[in-house]
């Protein structure tokens, strides 16, 4: 037992104090984006989900400009680019796109700014690359309070929203009809997707929150049809994904080549992809199955329609 | 382009025989039979979710049936039928799109064809001569999608018939239009049929806007269908056994009201049954 | 700086022609994810030692393909962010293994276009026209699928394979303009000024024109401006877009307002 421990876990990985944070902010985001992020698959917005993520990197390079944390930096702009997406972006599906669209593209030129100011401003090097991929072991502890209360605040504000969110996203007329501020709780959930994405962003980069915000929840409603269970789902998908991601992540340092950690990010992110596609392939099985048992009801030869079989499919 | 050298103006443009289909383990129609003559008009009448869209994927060629045959102008079905043009339910004109009325009848020549369109004049004259033919010519350079309900039906119907079809499908092409729209799209589609012997065929979920034109029906019902005149068809012993419960007919003011029996659930129907609510209007293969 | 001129012309016609097509099907995440997601390539043809265009065409065309797969079987918007995420996690570990990879992110990401050498410009303007006679090959069929799909599935068009060809193009475009003007610079020029277009004109022979002659003032202006500040280009670009498009969509509304109280 002892052996296959030290197997898995490489030396020194339940002593180290960076690991504890990283696998306690891990844990705490991986459950809030994966709450939020099954709204954010349901209602289509993944987009707009990404371009928060991507706009978060112009403030997080901002806030290191002016010495603050990245995680505010990632959070005002993010929650005011949400602001903007929904007041420019109408109700019809082109303009909201292009609104996400161009809400992005103005967004990063703004991080062109900034990294470039930061590149000029200071000696260090390697802003750009915390803040666009991120890294979990360098999340500073000082910001564990912080992350564990946003994320806190995150989660009860879904909780207390459920019900109307689930409504406004199945049908916004049937919401709208049963007193449900449908804008206003569209705006609302922007802003704490917008939270959700910043947290992502703190933990694996700005361009790659997504995969925290998207995948889980992507993977859960494929596993499982009750929205509720896909909440909870999702969340312990996205911890599976992180905490798994943190172990071969450290572990990787006695990889090749050695005495070089591979990126935690990548591994969160490469997971997320792998546990999306087994999910694809499970529920793929398991409907392929049900066809064929419907199959043997009563399906005589067809005559007149025959020339192109396979055309439906 | 004459697709049908060895067909007669008597045979039927499109005959529908014993046609069943299976979706889901479901079957959402079972044994259509129905003939339309060309030049004719004809409503297929049922609720939302009875299998009307189906019916249309089959004659289309996009959805394969499990029994029976279908022959459009005398021929065994293809993908691709240059004789049927085709108007589907509910297209979302987005007034985002830069647009005009002509551009979407022009696609509708050979919107198919890989390249860009070339000889200009010519498809601008088969353009603009569809255009009047669907009375659409004083708002042909408007956007689309900003075009009222009945003027977007108008372009879609002139999208179809461009391509010179002997059978026009078009799926719901009243819904969400007000009665005067209606009545002018319905009169339109009349004189089409009239003037240019182009046989319609036409779903609907209520008959009566229909009933000044309809020259015969197919009611659709828990699958099942029953054809002829409307004389024939919409009696209460027919629509019973379709439905399965006791109908009444009523005639107010020269409109038909079906209504569901004493012992069935009270009030106007072209009720849904067995749950059909979520039916095969909605499902898709894909 | 004769170079940088040439080819930020080239890239904005090709921005501007296949933005109308981006915009027209609602497509801008895609349009944002192949260029982005390519730069992954970019920064693993770095790390063994070949040249980036290589690695991006690689991935600008791999990730065509699995989004096209990936969104066959799931949702659309969930493929992109995901194929997205995929490539820009591969392109964080090879950036990690490099030894300058600051430098190298931010010229692929926000782009050099300053600094343009001569023996880029004619393959950039080969792809280029390759670009616009794929998309002239598709453009009946990409325009019936996008206004009526049901009509194109009867007609016989595999609304599938004109997506994927699509997909691909923009791939193409993708792979020549990257290294040259970066992943954001693109997007950008793909967006904003085919959005503004759309938005003027009605007709889309007009909303084509327009929307090249808008995507080659912004980025001449955005170069200039650029040369003057010494500030990146990529965010003269960025904001010139949205700008652009908040202006054209107030004028509009204003029209709209004065001919319904006329």
């Amino acid at each position: 037992m002892n052996q296959l421990l030290r197997a898995l876990f490489a030396p020194g990985f339940f002593a180290s104090g960076p690991v504890h944070a990283a696998l306690v902010v891990g844990a705490v985001v991986a459950l809030v984006t994966g709450a939020v992020g099954v709204f954010t698959v349901i209602r289509g917005q993944a987009f707009a989900g990404h371009a928060l993520g991507e706009v978060g990197s112009a403030g997080g390079s901002a806030a290191f400009l002016g010495g603050a944390n990245p995680l505010w930096g990632f959070m005002g702009i993010a929650v005011v680019a949400a602001g903007l997406i929904e007041l420019l972006g109408l109700h019809r599906p082109r303009a909201r796109d292009v609104a996400t669209g161009l809400v992005l593209g103005a967004g990063l030129g703004l991080a062109a700014l900034f990294l470039y100011l930061d590149a000029t401003s200071s000696s260090t090097t390697g802003v750009a690359v915390t803040i666009l991929f991120g890294s979990l072991f360098a999340v500073s502890q000082q910001m564990l309070p912080s992350i564990v209360a946003l994320s806190a605040v995150s989660l009860v504000v879904i909780a207390l929203c459920y019900r109307m969110l689930l409504l406004s996203s199945l049908s916004s007329d049937l919401a709208a009809a049963r007193g449900v501020p449908v804008r206003a709780l569209g705006i609302a959930y922007l802003v704490i997707m917008a939270v959700a994405v910043s947290l992502a962003a703190e933990t694996i980069g700005a361009i790659l929150a997504t995969a925290l915000v998207v995948g889980p929840p992507a993977t859960a409603l494929r596993l499982t049809k009750r929205p509720g269970g896909a909440l909870v789902v999702a969340g312990l998908v996205g911890v599976a994904a992180v905490w798994l991601g943190i172990v071969l992540a450290y572990d990787s340092y006695y990889w090749a080549p050695a005495g070089h950690g591979w990126p935690v990010s990548f591994f969160v992110v490469a997971l997320v992809f792998l546990f999306y596609l087994v999910a694809g392939a499970v529920t793929g099985i398991a409907e392929a199955r049900r066809r064929r048992h419907w199959e043997t009801a009563p399906r005589l030869a067809a005559s007149g329609c025959a020339e192109h079989p396979g055309d439906a499919a | 382009m004459n697709v049908l050298p060895d067909h007669g103006a008597d045979d039927p443009i499109l005959s529908v025989d014993g046609v069943s289909v299976w979706l889901s383990g479901r079957e959402v129609l079972h044994d259509v039979r129905f003939r339309i003559m060309p030049g004719e008009f004809t409503g297929l009448i049922g609720s939302n979710g009875a299998g009307k869209t189906t019916l249309f994927r089959v004659i289309l060629g996009l959805q394969a049936s499990s029994t029976g045959s279908v022959l459009v102008g005398g021929r065994p079905l293809t993908r691709r039928n240059p004789i049927i043009g085709y108007v589907p339910q509910k297209v979302f004109l987005d007034p985002d799109m830069p647009l005009r009325a002509r551009d979407v009848v022009a696609l509708g020549l050979d919107g198919h064809r890989l390249g860009v369109p070339l000889g200009w004049r010519r498809r601008r004259q088969a353009v603009d001569a569809m255009l009047d033919a669907v009375d659409a010519r004083h708002f042909a350079d408007a956007r689309v999608g900003n075009l009222s309900g009945g003027e977007q039906q108008r372009v879609l119907i002139a999208h179809a018939l461009i391509s010179r079809p002997r059978l026009l499908l078009l799926d719901e092409p009243l819904a969400n239009l007000d009665i005067r729209a209606e009545g002018e799209v319905v009169a339109l589609l009349a004189r089409i049929a009239r003037e240019q012997r182009i046989a319609v065929l036409i779903s609907a979920h209520d008959v009566n806007p229909l009933l000044p034109v309809l020259d015969r029906l197919v009611y659709v019902a828990s699958g099942k269908t029953a054809s002829g005149t409307t004389a024939e068809v919409i009696r209460a012993e027919v629509l019973s056994a379709l439905y399965g419960q006791h109908v009444d007919v009523l005639r107010v003011h020269g409109r038909i009201l079906v209504v569901a029996g004493a012992e069935g659930p009270s009030g106007v129907t072209f009720e849904e049954t067995d749950g059909a609510a979520v039916g095969p209007d909605i499902v898709s293969l894909r | 700086m004769v170079n940088t001129w040439i080819a930020a012309t080239l890239v904005a016609v090709i921005a501007g022609v296949v933005g109308f097509f981006v915009v027209l099907r609602g497509a801008a995440f895609v349009a944002h994810a192949i260029p982005h997601g390519a730069f992954g390539g970019a920064a693993g043809a770095v790390l063994i030692g070949v040249n980036p265009i290589a690695g991006l065409g690689v991935f600008a065309v791999g990730g065509a393909l699995g989004i096209g797969w990936l969104g066959r079987r799931g949702r659309h918007d969930v493929a992109t962010a995901l194929a997205l995420v995929l490539m820009l996690g591969l392109g964080a570990l090879f950036l990690s293994f490099s030894v300058e990879y600051a430098a190298a992110i931010y010229s692929l990401l926000f782009g050099e276009v300053l600094g343009v050498p001569s023996d880029e410009l004619l393959p950039i303007a080969g792809l280029g026209i390759a670009c616009i006679a794929a998309l002239a090959l598709l453009y009946r069929p990409l325009m019936l699928t996008s206004i009526t799909p049901e009509v194109a599935e009867a007609r016989g068009v595999r609304a599938q394979r004109i997506e994927t060809g699509f997909l691909l193009v923009v791939a193409l475009a993708a792979t020549m303009t990257v290294p040259v003007v970066g992943v954001l610079l693109m997007f950008s020029l793909m967006i904003g000024p085919a959005a503004t277009a759309g938005s003027l004109t009605r007709s889309p022979r007009n909303a084509i024109g327009l929307s090249v002659l808008l995507a080659l003032a912004t980025v001449w202006l955005a170069v200039a401006v650029s040369y003057l500040t010494n500030l990146p280009v990529g965010f003269f670009v960025g904001t010139l877009g949205a700008v652009s498009y908040g202006c054209a969509r107030i004028w509009t509304a204003r029209r709209r307002g004065r001919t319904a109280t006329a």
